[in-house]
């Protein structure tokens, strides 16, 4: 298949499929069936259109074909073949048909892994493959997921719908934190290694950026949206050009984004003055935008940025959020006071490679080499991502005094 | 859409319940009491099990069934009663249950027919 086909294919999933799958689900009241359509149409196109080339109207071969499909496979139950006939492609769409699929998607009763298959699938209208691909899992687990998820939306009664007022923050709280997976999982893998899979920045974006757009009057999805474009805006110089992780401290700032970082800034002040608590996303945010502004690593507020992991963590307890402040004080207040946090963490990091990579370093500053040389190894017998890997047995080879942060 | 609710107590649970005065346990179990007459409609009917030191259990997986005493798991947590329910959907569900006052666990599950 032409790029071209491909790339027009996964735009037009993209900003259809979820449109497509809500529209289908709230006439036939069946959201398992109204997936599967979706799903069939996608992978009719990934034939079709290199052959026959690319449809005038993306959106109506897709849904013309997901209502054929049905047509063909349900004839023989009436009811259902009358309300596939009356179906039509609406322009424009009903704003929050996407909302009460997204919603369901992520309901707190399936688990995450699941929420996340279930939205990359019928949201973002990626294939198993490519779901499994983007994860480093096997598609039938993936699939196997995806196939409970559904039968558990029928079987408990899962309702599509947008909830009630009185919930809806905390449902989207579920909503968000998918969102901030996808993304998290999407920029820590972001390497050589797997330049070609799918990038699930992308979708995270595009996600949050639709809801932006169906709830513009919620803080914290302005956050996250603020969040994820903060750092989009550094990606061309977080890797060298063959690949290799350039950490924060020695990213070169000419080729951060600076008119992207000027609108995800005004984004979050607008956001911020909407709410006096600001939420999780946007305290994080704000983290981002302090590193963005800085015009050099020296020039960076650590002060202002110790006092936004106090509030983060007041709103949001966490030991990975404790390290990533300790790192900050190292900065703002000394290397004592940084080590005296860390070893406050030992038991909770365990597992964690940044905790022992951070740890590796102070002690290579305070010349315990040795000790050094044990966190770092333990750092890499930790970490899966590539660039990590590189960067920690480029340090224990040479004993540089990197960290291994990267943001 | 009938769900049964299934009520698991914890050893903490217990403990803290015991602990209580006599004036305390007659107030928790009076919030009990209100809860069900609150959602009486939606309740189709169920029970307070006895101590699970009561409970004989057969196992049927090995090659002929074998009785025991005890509950079905060495648990610290057990259910201690049921209830099922008839609401419009999972979520309505969720919403009877956050407000429940008695054991701090409850599985919901969907029931067959």
């Amino acid at each position: 298949m032409t790029g071209t086909v491909t790339d027009e294919l996964a735009r037009a999933v993209r900003d259809h499929a979820g449109r497509l799958a809500a529209s289908l689900v709230s006439m036939l009241g069946d959201f398992s069936a109204a997936e599967d359509l979706v799903q069939d149409a996608v992978e009719t196109a990934l034939h079709r259109w290199p052959i026959d080339g690319i449809p005038d109207r993306p959106d109506a071969w897709l849904f013309t074909v997901a209502r054929r499909r049905g047509l063909d496979q349900l004839r023989r139950q009436q009811n259902y073949r009358q309300k596939l006939a009356q179906l039509t492609w609406p322009t424009p769409p009903p704003p929050d048909e996407r909302l009460r699929l997204i919603f369901t998607c992520c309901h707190p009763a399936l688990a995450k892994q699941a929420q996340i298959a279930l939205t990359l699938r019928v949201v973002c209208g990626l294939t198993t493959a490519q779901i499994a691909a983007a994860f480093v899992v096997p598609e039938t687990t993936v699939a196997r997921r995806i196939t409970r998820a559904k039968t558990k939306i029928t079987n408990a009664a899962i309702p599509y719908r947008i909830p009630p007022d009185a919930e809806i923050p905390e449902r989207l709280n579920e909503i968000l934190a998918v969102i901030y997976l996808l993304f998290n999982e999407g920029y820590l893998s972001s390497t050589a290694e797997r330049a070609h899979s799918r990038d699930l920045v992308d979708d995270a974006e595009w996600l949050t950026a639709m809801l932006a757009g169906l709830l513009p009057n919620e803080p914290e999805v302005a956050g996250l949206l603020a969040l994820i474009r903060l750092h989009r805006a550094r990606t061309s110089a977080r890797f060298t050009a063959d690949g290799q992780l350039v950490l924060l401290e020695h990213q070169d700032r000419a080729r951060w984004d600076r008119a992207a970082i000027d609108d995800a800034i005004r984004l979050l002040t607008k956001a911020a003055r909407r709410h006096h608590q600001p939420g999780p996303y946007q305290l994080q945010a704000a983290i981002a935008a302090c590193h963005a502004e800085a015009t050099s690593w020296a020039d960076t507020d650590w002060a202002q940025i110790v006092v936004l992991y106090d509030v983060l963590l007041a709103v949001q307890p966490s030991p990975v959020t404790r390290l990533h402040r300790a790192i900050a004080v190292k900065y703002a207040h000394g290397r004592q006071q940084a080590f005296a946090e860390l070893e406050k963490l030992e038991e909770a990091l365990d597992r964690y490679p940044l905790f022992h990579a951070t740890k590796a370093q102070l002690l290579r500053e305070f010349d315990r080499l040795e000790e050094a040389k044990e966190a770092d190894a333990r750092a890499l017998e930790l970490t899966h991502n590539p660039a990590q890997q590189d960067l920690l047995q480029e340090r224990l080879a040479s004993g540089v005094r990197d960290g291994l942060g990267g943001r | 859409m009938k769900y049964v609710l299934m009520f698991i107590e914890t050893e903490k649970f217990a403990q803290d319940f015991e602990a209580m005065t006599p004036q305390e346990k007659a107030e928790s179990l009076g919030r009990v009491t209100n809860w069900l007459t609150e959602h009486a409609s939606k309740l189709r009917g169920g029970s307070r099990l006895q101590h699970p030191d009561t409970a004989t259990t057969v196992r049927l997986d090995g090659s002929e069934p074998f009785v025991t005493d005890g509950p079905f798991v060495e648990g610290k947590e057990v259910i201690s009663g049921f209830q099922e329910i008839e609401v419009e959907d999972l979520d309505e569900a969720l919403r009877m249950v956050r407000t429940w006052p008695g054991c701090p666990i409850v599985e919901i599950r969907p029931a067959m027919f």
